[in-house]
């Protein structure tokens, strides 16, 4: 297993290849529907004016996402009424729902790498190569045991969001993964896709 | 009949933090037909890992808690509004407690209650009144992930050539595996009801959900076909977690219902491997949990 170190160079970021098992180990920021839909309308298209405490929060979050790495995942928190924060239960969830926002937050933060589970599609492939950036596919379900290499709760951004789609900043080590799509085209969920779609239309006749 | 909250504040803990044994057993026998060193193998050994871990620390084996589907069947003479308060009294706790995620969103105005209840719709809660003096308490927590794979087809379906029949149901179940992939946390288990109107058919599909793994279906000709999807979808290579493999499906479940001479719905409910399913039973006073 590889570690890599968050933010991550460019040239870490090309050595990776699909089906690399990695250990990630740095501050990520956790970032699902909502944070998505949120940074494309307000600071990407611009089609919705910050509002509130927007602005500052996209200040904070521009040096943690530059080299860095957004995690496709709600919590399980513990400690919410102390703000002493403790993810009790940390798994990925499913990617396929940013795959309209996905790319173009990854070029427009300079983001290196996206978690979480069951794959991207074509759009964010093509950002991976441009960026470059890569694909870490966390196994779904396992939070108890991803929760483990989450070490500290550093600060959480939009807790108005909800708990799950709230922005937490975390230190992670030795944070489990697998690279399903690399910097160099390849995905290994248009691999299973493609084979599965085959021996379907055998079994279909 | 006294008060359950605290009995239900635990089923609820139990149901979230300690996989059934049958479910475990099954993910065990999906690590051995998987190939050492293999991508499936290695998410499969997590996967149990996690299981243990969670068990050992009462800690969330998903952050997706799910919707939580509580069935209950109570014998003459129990209020059900005090049953349903109980639950939901319940439930509020165990979200405090980081048993449960706060995952009841306003669908209009997007806001997160943040204590996992919503209208009378969230918990969902069904009562069904029962001969006898026992009551038992189920409960299923099914994820997003898993849920949002699940597929509804009406036959006649030309774009599969399925008929309305058990070949066409066939086809359109092995249809929802493929499009599925890995995205519903795979392996999953499979919960089809065939006919129905849409919403009957999508309630029938979780129902079945609720027993107990690798019981033959009563049925002989539905016992033979989910035999027959279980082993035709695991050639399908999709895998734990869509990485590849041999396990993609752990177990079918068929159920039929009655059907208007028009319709002939197929409604596929996918359950994560994350198969979150506890009982408990009150007899006597006495509460016991499965």
């Amino acid at each position: 297993m590889q570690t890599v170190t968050i933010p991550i160079r460019d040239e870490v970021i090309r050595n990776l290849k699909v089906g690399d098992p990695v250990g990630l180990n740095g501050v990520m920021v956790t970032g699902r529907d909502a944070a998505h839909k949120w940074l494309i309308e307000t600071f990407i298209k611009k089609t919705r004016s910050p509002q509130g405490d927007d602005q500052q929060v996209y200040e904070a979050l521009k040096p943690l996402l530059a080299g860095g790495v957004i995690y496709h995942c709600g919590p399980v928190v513990a400690g919410l009424d102390t703000q002493k924060y403790r993810f009790v239960a940390a798994g990925p969830t499913t990617s396929i729902r940013e795959e309209p926002y996905q790319a173009d937050v990854m070029s427009h933060f300079n983001l290196k790498g996206v978690i979480g589970k069951g794959g991207m599609g074509p759009k964010t492939l093509k950002g991976c190569q441009e960026v470059p950036g890569v694909y870490f596919h966390a196994i779904g379900g396992a939070a108890t045991l991803i929760a483990q290499s989450v070490k500290k709760v550093m600060g959480v951004y939009k807790l108005d969001f909800g708990v799950p789609e709230a922005l937490w900043v975390i230190e992670v080590k030795d944070f489990p993964a697998v690279v399903t799509m690399d910097a160099h085209g390849q995905s290994l969920h248009a691999v299973i896709a493609e084979r599965s779609s085959k021996v379907l239309a055998e079994l279909l006749q | 009949m006294h008060d359950l909250t605290n009995e239900i504040l635990e089923l609820i803990r139990r149901t979230s933090t300690d996989l059934p044994a049958d479910v475990e057993k099954s993910l065990r026998s999906a690590v051995e037909r998987e190939e050492a060193g293999s991508a499936a193998r290695g998410a499969l050994e997590t996967i149990l890992k996690n299981v243990e871990l969670s068990r050992e620390n009462s800690t969330p084996i998903c952050q997706d808690t799910g919707t939580p589907i509580f069935y209950v069947k109570h014998p003459e003479g129990w209020s059900t509004r005090q049953l349903r308060q109980q639950i939901r009294t319940a439930l509020e706790r165990a979200t405090q407690k980081a048993y449960m995620r706060p995952n009841a969103v306003d669908a209009i105005y997007d806001k997160n209650s943040g204590n996992n209840l919503g209208g009378d719709d969230f918990p969902y809660i069904h009562f069904d009144e029962i001969a006898g003096n026992t009551l038992t308490l189920e409960l299923l927590l099914k994820g997003g992930g898993c849920e949002n794979v699940g597929a509804q087809y009406s036959l006649p379906d030309s774009r599969l050539g399925a008929g309305r029949d058990l070949p066409g149901v066939r086809k359109v179940v092995l249809d929802a595996v493929q499009r599925a992939q890995g995205q519903g946390c795979a392996p999953g288990i499979l919960g089809v009801a065939i006919g129905g109107d849409r919403g009957s058919s999508y309630f029938a599909s979780k129902e079945v959900l609720f027993k107990v793994m690798g019981q033959t279906n009563q049925d002989v000709k539905l016992a033979a076909l989910e035999k027959q999807l279980t082993e035709e979808a695991n050639t399908l290579g999709i895998g734990p977690m869509g990485f590849g493999g041999k396990t993609t499906v752990l177990d079918t479940r068929l159920t039929g219902l009655s059907r208007l001479p028009a319709s002939y719905f197929v409604s596929i409910s996918y359950m994560c491997w994350a198969y979150r399913r506890r009982k408990m039973t009150v007899q006597d006073n006495q509460v016991s949990y499965d």
